[in-house]
């Protein structure tokens, strides 16, 4: 017990010292899971108003596909990643296996399902009320969309913190496609499974306080997002 | 004609809630649609509104058909504009939802300010402008989507059921509203409503809807003095409303002959405003042609007056009276009365 205590303060004195190490692999997965978030948003909210705003034969079977993949195991993701950037995969020629690159594109397959759905989610939960009221000012389409976009904006913003939340601690994508390199592509969660292994407790749990603390950030603001809402 | 719809049809999920429905609003008419709850008031306004397309049939405004898509719909959809049974206003303050028509409109700022600023006044919310939309009260939020409405002076402002939600006294400000409204804009006033007391103290001119079709359309009067259908009779609140079959002497109504001032021959309808019903104990000497005796079979409380069903043969027929007169001639159930009305009271159709 006292050694985990003393693990807890080293890691403590790593964090608030600076240590180099811990925050460049902080600051890595930072940008990894805020780029994958940023692109799954840019491509899967247009997406999810598309699907939403539009009657198809289907329609309600691509929903129900979209949340089954909600809690898609982050290692499948990984592996077909793999097997699509490896080089005899049918990407091969980018030579993106193990980059950076290479796990923001398997986050962002990751935590498409999320975003499009509590999206979808987000606009339905409006009612034909806004759109309704949109259009009967004189609204065209894309000012409809837009109009109902912006009033369910507390609610697409907690998708887009779930996504990151999912993207930032996500560990079968990192390790399978970004190869846990160190100083390249070696994120918290990788660094905390590798430090694990070779004994290294007190940097394991440094990276692990950082790993919850963006959880809690993450947790903490859509609570507050929520409840503006309401 | 501002607004035509021509054979108008609309199904939702399958089911036929509009059948060949034509209906014509002339410029700066109150025009109200009348029908009971569910009758498809809301459905026709709907496409009406341009907010939805109907499955066959045609909108027409200013004379020109209005095509399914397309810019030129777009054009004629900003002419309009529909305040729903229960409005929603936007997040954020009242000015930012008046404005919010005009911008998309891409009307200019100074502009924008000065129409939001008349508008808040001609519905007596001057001042509220700063006010969060999610703190008003009901009537407040009513009065600002309609300020709203306003706002983008449109040419046919569509109304659905907008004394609903409102508890008594609100419905009666709303309504002296909307009819000062009505004659201080010009504007061309399309309401619904299944209260018909709403559309005798606003409407000009009207329809009354059932099951998906038009029943009867025409001037108010028109609609509410010479009902066309036992249905509009009822509609309209008119009782003793029997089948009768028309001869050269009068109307026979099962064994009785009631005389009216019709040239109508043949089968049809006829109905007797209870009001017009005089009740005696004693045969009187009367200008009134129609005499009958019969039998009380009831008496109830019909508001400030008091309904009396009179048994006479095979026909009950129901007459109003005063507290006092039922009093003062002893009305009670089983007692035997004259009744008596003018040919020229029964209402033939």
């Amino acid at each position: 017990m006292s050694q985990l205590l003393q693990a807890v303060r080293i890691a403590l004195d790593m964090i608030i010292s600076g240590d180099p190490v811990v925050f460049s692999i902080a600051f890595r997965t930072l940008m990894i899971s805020i780029s994958a978030t940023a692109l799954a948003s840019f491509i899967f909210i247009p997406l999810a108003c598309l699907i939403h705003f539009n009657r198809f034969r289907g329609k309600r079977l691509l929903l129900s596909i979209v949340q089954t993949f909600y809690s898609v195991p982050t290692v499948l993701v990984g592996m077909l990643v793999f097997l699509l950037i490896s080089r005899a995969g049918p990407l091969g020629s980018l030579g993106m296996l193990f980059s950076p690159g290479a796990i923001v594109l398997g986050e962002v397959l990751l935590i498409a399902p999320i975003i499009t759905g509590l999206t979808i989610s987000a606009l339905s939960g409006l009612g034909s009320d806004i759109p309704d009221t949109a259009l009967s000012l004189g609204a065209g389409k894309l000012q409809m969309v837009l109009k109902v976009l912006s009033e369910s904006r507390y609610m697409i913003l907690t998708a887009i913190l779930m996504g990151f939340g999912r993207a930032v601690s996500e560990i079968g994508v990192a390790i399978i496609v970004g190869g846990n390199i160190s100083g390249h592509t070696r994120t918290l969660t990788t660094a905390i499974a590798l430090g694990v292994g070779k004994g290294e407790t007190a940097a394991s749990i440094a990276l692990g306080i950082i790993l919850l603390a963006l959880a809690m950030i993450v947790s903490v603001t859509v609570n507050l997002l929520q409840h503006s809402e309401k | 004609m501002l607004l035509e719809l021509k054979g108008i049809s609309q199904s939702k999920n399958g089911t036929r809630i509009l059948s060949d429905v034509d209906l014509s609003i002339s410029r700066s008419a109150f025009f109200v649609l009348m029908g009971p709850t569910g009758c498809g008031k809301t459905t026709l306004l709907r496409v009406a509104g341009l907010l939805d397309k109907p499955c066959s049939g045609q909108v027409i405004y200013s004379g020109r058909p209005v095509p399914h898509r397309g810019k030129e719909r777009l054009d004629a959809r900003r002419r309009m504009v529909t305040v729903f049974q229960r409005p929603v206003l936007f997040r954020g303050s009242v000015n930012s939802n008046i404005e919010w028509g005009l911008r998309i409109r891409g009307i200019p700022e100074d502009e924008i300010g000065r129409k939001v600023s008349k508008v808040l006044e001609m519905v007596d919310l001057e001042g509220y402008g700063d006010h969060d939309s999610a703190t008003l009260s009901g009537g407040e939020l009513q009065r600002v989507a309609l300020a709203r409405a306003l706002a983008i002076e449109p040419s046919v402002l569509i109304l659905d059921e907008p004394t609903t939600s409102l508890d008594p006294n609100l419905r009666l400000t709303l309504l002296r509203r909307l009819k000062d409204l009505h004659s201080r804009t010009g504007i061309t006033f399309l309401m619904a409503t299944h209260d018909f007391t709403d559309a005798l103290s606003l409407g000009t001119a009207g329809a009354v809807m059932r099951n998906g079709r038009i029943e009867q359309t025409g001037m108010i009067d028109e609609i509410f003095y010479s009902p066309s259908t036992p249905f509009m009779a009822s509609f309209v609140g008119m009782k003793n409303v029997y089948p009768a079959e028309f001869k050269e002497d009068g109307a026979v109504v099962e064994d009785l002959l009631i005389r009216h001032t019709s040239n109508r021959k043949g089968h049809g309808f006829l109905a007797i405003p209870p009001e017009s019903i005089v009740v005696s104990r004693e045969t009187t000497i009367t200008s009134e042609r129609n005499h009958f005796t019969g039998t009380i079979t009831s008496v109830e409380r019909a508001g400030p007056v008091f309904s009396i069903s009179v048994d006479c043969g095979n026909l009950i027929i129901v007459s109003s009276v005063t507290r006092s007169a039922l009093s003062q001639l002893d009305l009670t159930e089983g007692r035997e009365v004259y009744i008596s009305f003018k040919a020229s009271a029964v209402h033939v159709f």
